[in-house]
């Protein structure tokens, strides 16, 4: 079954609510209209974290980012952390609810990391049986994010906008789109970016993500980009998100930092620019 | 007087003690947000530092090959009455069972 | 391919990278599987540091980092949920002989791992002992005190209060002779300790099993020189009283 879109995350910048910065986001100057969390940290008994956190959903919007479900996966979803999502999304009520094209999850544990699956057709029937199981466990729709990959496989037979699309035909999910995912995938994989925004289906967006990358090279001397989000977004990655705005329009953007996390500030300089973009497609 | 009168005079005796210096102690706490704490082991969705760390060199334990020794302040940790080696009072696994909850 | 063979490869790096992974002109995947490879040892290697920054301290950022390769890959996170990671890490270290001549490390362990688990335990709400002066003394003999839920004890033959204190502000307070028992709670929003009185672990393990407060004073009272007065002041003081039944 399908659920209908439903959110109060407004079409400007959120950034990544990270704890060090819970002085400035009471004090915050406005620039910053929403934040997400990644709901993994919130699953626990009790704690100041989720008393933060219910604190912080009186001020503002909050969207939530699963690390963990592991959707591409071969295995079945956790139905026990399927549980402890629904628990903390009936209680939270986010107004976006997002997780990655990317298993984390296999035989002997969890990886905690987003690893890459092939596209054809028996994936594009599991990932989107596991987005019809999430969507009618959580009783809404979610997003799906197109991923940052290093490697391809042999077995893909689908092109990855093909495989979201069939996915949102099938699931009625709509999708996250990582800008700096686009650039770093479409450098690692050798397509063109720009192709990949003009073509990406913008009507099932629901939410967009910048966030810094670093460099690394492979065996060949080719460059290889690590999605590290522990730098400013580059040019090229604004120069995308102008591209996909003018097809469009503003939609919900957040700006993710995870490694090296920087001062507010810095935060707050990324989401202004961000800021700037949108207000220029609007 | 029975044993057990003594014993639940000293039980209420002990209480009213306890009590008295401790009234009014509740929410008295300040509120400290405890980051050390909070951070230990977040999920994110964050790549690491590509493709020159250690993930790629083996590393199994392998008794004579491994060359490393602890190289902290456990060097100018010196616990009275512990040989150097700290053989004389390795582990004392009775005791562990004594922790809450087990 | 099968992800059976991609999932192995990542913590084993003797397995040869995947035969199915190629780069985009078809060559083997070679340095690009790695990245893989190290994102998942190193996010996991963090989060281990981020968990016991104290035992980091004690052997080291360069030990603790080889030590990590080694515990992650035996011991890889069994949950999606990374504040629950490496609670194996105080057993490992007991068996792991680089560390042997360090045999206060598993316990100093104990405590950072408690410490972890107090702050993400459940929340209730403390209440005042003087709901305890109206009840006769027999009222008190079968009193139950029902302890606040982030309550943890971990019990050492080693000062590891102190070693943990010293690492953990930079001080260097000698080391007391003898165990440090610690209760660790966290009543409203800080995770505190302190260090326990004769007696007062097995006191308060009675308690916690919803053993009476006069059986629990028998068995607190096993222990030489056990002191019920500074027993019950001392759980009064840590707030984690938060309810009794009489």
């Amino acid at each position: 079954m399908t659920y209908a879109t439903q959110s109060n995350i407004p079409s400007l910048v959120g950034v990544g609510y990270k704890t060090q910065h819970i002085d400035d986001i009471n004090t915050n100057s406005g620039t910053v209209k929403w934040l997400e969390i990644h709901a993994e940290n919130y699953m626990a008994d009790g704690g100041p974290l989720i008393k933060q956190l219910r604190h912080l959903r009186e001020n503002f919007p909050i969207s939530c980012h699963g690390v963990g479900l592991s959707i591409g996966g071969e295995l079945p979803l956790d139905q026990d952390h399927l549980n402890r999502l629904k628990k903390l999304i009936d209680w939270l009520q986010p107004g976006l609810f997002s997780e990655h094209l990317a298993w984390s999850t296999h035989e002997g544990g969890f990886l905690n990391d987003l690893l890459p699956l092939p596209y054809n057709s028996s994936t594009v029937t599991r990932v989107a049986d596991h987005i019809d199981q999430v969507q009618n466990t959580l009783g809404r729709q979610m997003l799906l994010e197109n991923p940052s990959t290093y490697v391809a496989f042999k077995s893909t037979t689908m092109d990855e906008i093909d495989f979201l699309s069939d996915i949102v035909s099938r699931t009625g999910c709509g999708l996250l789109l990582d800008v700096n995912n686009v650039f770093v995938s479409g450098t690692n994989q050798d397509y063109s970016p720009e192709d990949y925004i003009d073509r990406f289906p913008v009507e099932h967006i629901g939410e967009l993500h910048l966030g810094g990358h670093a460099e690394d090279m492979d065996d060949h001397g080719e460059t290889l980009l690590i999605d590290s989000h522990d730098n400013p977004v580059v040019d090229p990655v604004w120069k995308l998100f102008d591209r996909l705005l003018a097809r469009s329009g503003p939609k919900p953007t957040l700006v993710e930092w995870d490694n090296d996390i920087p001062d507010w500030q810095i935060l707050e300089s990324e989401a202004s620019r961000a800021t700037d973009a949108l207000g220029r497609a609007a | 007087m029975s044993n057990t009168i003594v014993k639940s005079l000293v039980i209420a005796s002990s209480v009213a003690a306890a009590v008295a210096v401790n009234t009014g102690t509740v929410a008295a706490q300040a509120t400290d947000k405890c980051f050390g704490v909070a951070l230990a082991g977040a999920n994110d969705c964050a790549a690491g530092p590509g493709t020159t760390c250690a993930g790629t060199s083996a590393v199994d334990y392998q008794g004579n090959a491994w060359s490393k020794v602890p190289a902290g302040s456990c060097e100018t940790t010196k616990v009275p009455g512990m040989d150097a080696d700290g053989s004389e009072r390795f582990g004392s696994l009775e005791a562990l069972l004594r922790d809450i909850p087990a | 391919m099968s992800l059976s063979d991609f999932a192995p490869a990542l913590l084993n790096v003797e397995n040869p990278v995947p035969d199915g992974l190629v780069d985009p002109k078809g060559r083997p995947a070679g340095r690009r599987f790695d990245v893989y490879r190290n994102n998942v040892v190193h996010s996991l290697s963090e989060a281990l540091a981020s968990a016991y920054p104290v035992i980091q301290k004690l052997v080291g950022e360069d030990f603790f980092k080889s030590m990590a390769n080694v515990f992650v890959r035996q011991f890889p996170p069994s949950s999606p949920l990374m504040f629950q990671f490496a609670n194996e890490f105080p057993t490992f270290l007991e068996t792991f002989p680089p560390v042997r001549h360090l045999p206060y490390l598993p316990d100093v362990a104990r405590l950072e791992r408690a410490r972890r688990q107090c702050y993400s335990a459940a929340d209730a709400d403390p209440i005042d002992g003087t709901v305890l002066t109206g009840a006769t003394p027999e009222q008190l003999m079968s009193a139950r005190l029902s302890l606040h839920p982030s309550l943890r004890v971990v019990v050492s033959i080693y000062p590891i209060f102190t070693i943990w204190e010293n690492n953990n502000n930079d001080i260097q307070k000698p080391l007391p002779t003898g165990g440090q028992d610690i209760l660790i709670s966290r009543p409203l929003d800080t995770v505190n300790m302190q260090t326990l009185p004769k007696g007062g672990a097995d006191f308060l393990r009675a308690l916690y099993e919803n053993k009476t407060l006069a059986e629990a004073t028998d068995i607190g009272s096993e222990t030489d020189g056990f002191d019920l007065t500074s027993n019950i002041s001392g759980l009064l003081a840590a707030q984690i009283l938060i309810k009794t039944t009489m």
